[in-house]
């Protein structure tokens, strides 16, 4: 059974297909990148993926189930655009809010497992509006990882991450890997993915254009994919 | 982890959020103060008819106070995207409906409970006559403002105009229950129990809260997904 497996999804925004007849599919342990140019659907695709949003056609399954259902979401872990975390909070409450809505055991402890493997166990007590950007932007990979979910849905999560936030998310995603989590990353960053990726896939104004392994042509050269699948 | 401590901790975190900053009560309690003043110079305090019409001032004041807090609840959210958390975690939409409304319940009926004295004080009313009956209606009408705000400030945190979006919808769907507890209050203040003339009032405001809670909680899934 597939991870995710997306099945003929279409998006409309008012007239506007964002998304057209998407046929995708992740097999548990895999990595799968999802690259576009601006505008190509890949935010959209990951919301759908995610639950956050519903298709207009098709249909969504993360390991054979609808991405709503309760137990599905707790298999889920996202990280988007934005932190995902309350300034107002400190960084352990905001893990143990989140902790307890996916309902850990002990979502304190389990916060403050996480606040050590991303390095903030010393400012566990600070307010997130007194952090730096880096360290907003680990407190946001803990978040994601702490419920440890199956499927990692993330969008362009290496975009205005500072190096030690790049290597925190890189290591922690090899060891998702490496433990058979599915990991489906949009992104800008060809090279940086490409590390990571098992397969590729192109979306070229909402349509996936190319879906297939990653080769060792794609790493060397990232442009390859663009030139013989995209739109030149 | 069930329902009620799925909701409960949204209602925490809520609470919890906004004692630190502090910006959207501190706003309604100004508001509804200010207003209150303001409304003291405008009617004599010793006339009767100033008591005839202290229920439905109080409520307009409360409804529009209440409206600063309402806004804040899913805007909130939108900062650094927590919304997309809150939807992404395993609870129910409903749950989390919950726990918002019953933040926003009691942040309103704190700025209520303190501008109570200070209208009692401003328009010469002894409030306090029918204390316990009026905690009621206070209790009823402001989870009418609550569901009715919480439900909509949902649907318009993606609306650039939010701020005047929000009262727009909310007001009109709010008419019964603000005339049920204008006319409850205004009796209570002026020392008459509810009664069999006035209880119709009661069953309509209760009525309304059971409702429009049990439509919301139905509806808030298909609000918060598009």
């Amino acid at each position: 059974m597939s991870a995710v497996a997306v099945d003929g999804v279409w998006k409309f925004y008012g007239d506007f297909p964002a998304l057209r007849d998407v046929q995708l599919e992740a097999a548990p342990g895999s990595c799968l990148a999802l690259i576009g140019r601006n505008g190509a659907g890949k935010t959209t695709l990951l919301r759908i993926i995610a639950g956050f949003s519903r298709p207009g056609r098709g249909q969504v399954r993360i390991f054979g189930k609808p991405p709503r259902e309760t137990e599905t979401r707790r298999q889920i872990g996202f990280i988007g655009h934005g932190i995902s975390v309350y300034d107002e909070l400190s960084a352990l409450e905001n893990l143990t809010l989140f902790g307890r809505l996916y309902g850990l055991a002990d979502p304190r402890r389990a916060g403050l497992e996480w606040l050590e493997r991303t390095g903030l166990e010393r400012v566990r007590h600070g307010l997130v509006r007194e952090f730096s950007r880096g360290m907003r932007q680990r407190l946001a990979v803990a978040r994601a990882f702490l419920h440890q979910p199956a499927v990692l849905l993330l969008d362009e999560p290496f975009t205005a991450l500072d190096d030690r936030a790049i290597a925190v998310l890189q290591t922690l995603l090899r060891q998702a890997l490496a433990e058979g989590k599915t990991v489906i990353l949009s992104t800008h960053q060809l090279r940086e993915a490409l590390e990571l990726a098992s397969h590729v896939a192109l979306l070229t104004r909402g349509q996936a254009a190319f879906c297939g392994p990653s080769t060792p042509e794609m790493a060397a050269d990232p442009g390859l994919i663009y030139a013989r699948y995209g739109e030149g | 982890m069930g329902f009620l401590r799925q909701a409960l901790t949204i209602a925490a975190k809520d609470l919890r959020a906004e004692l630190r900053t502090k910006e959207a009560i501190n706003a309604s309690l100004a508001f509804a103060l200010v207003i209150l003043l303001l409304f003291s110079f405008a009617f004599d305090p010793t006339e009767e008819t100033t008591r005839e019409i202290s229920g439905g001032l109080l409520w307009i004041v409360f409804a529009f106070a209440g409206a600063l807090v309402l806004n804040r609840s899913f805007a909130r959210e939108l900062p650094n995207d927590c919304l997309d958390a809150l939807i992404a975690a395993p609870i129910s939409g409903a749950a989390l409906f919950l726990g918002k409304a019953v933040a926003n319940f009691l942040l309103v009926l704190a700025v209520e409970l303190v501008s109570l004295p200070v209208f009692g004080i401003f328009y010469n009313v002894r409030w306090t006559s029918q204390f316990g009956e009026l905690m009621l209606v206070l209790a009823l009408g402001t989870w009418a403002l609550t569901v009715i705000g919480t439900i909509f400030s949902a649907l318009t945190v993606n609306i650039r105009l939010r701020e005047v979006m929000l009262p727009m919808l909310t007001y009109p769907i709010l008419v019964p229950a603000l005339l049920g507890a204008m006319q409850l209050t205004t009796g209570l203040m002026a020392g008459q129990p509810i009664g069999p003339d006035t209880a119709a009032w009661l069953k309509m405001l209760i009525g309304f809260d059971v409702v429009y809670t049990a439509v919301s909680l139905v509806l808030v899934e298909s609000v918060l997904v598009g």
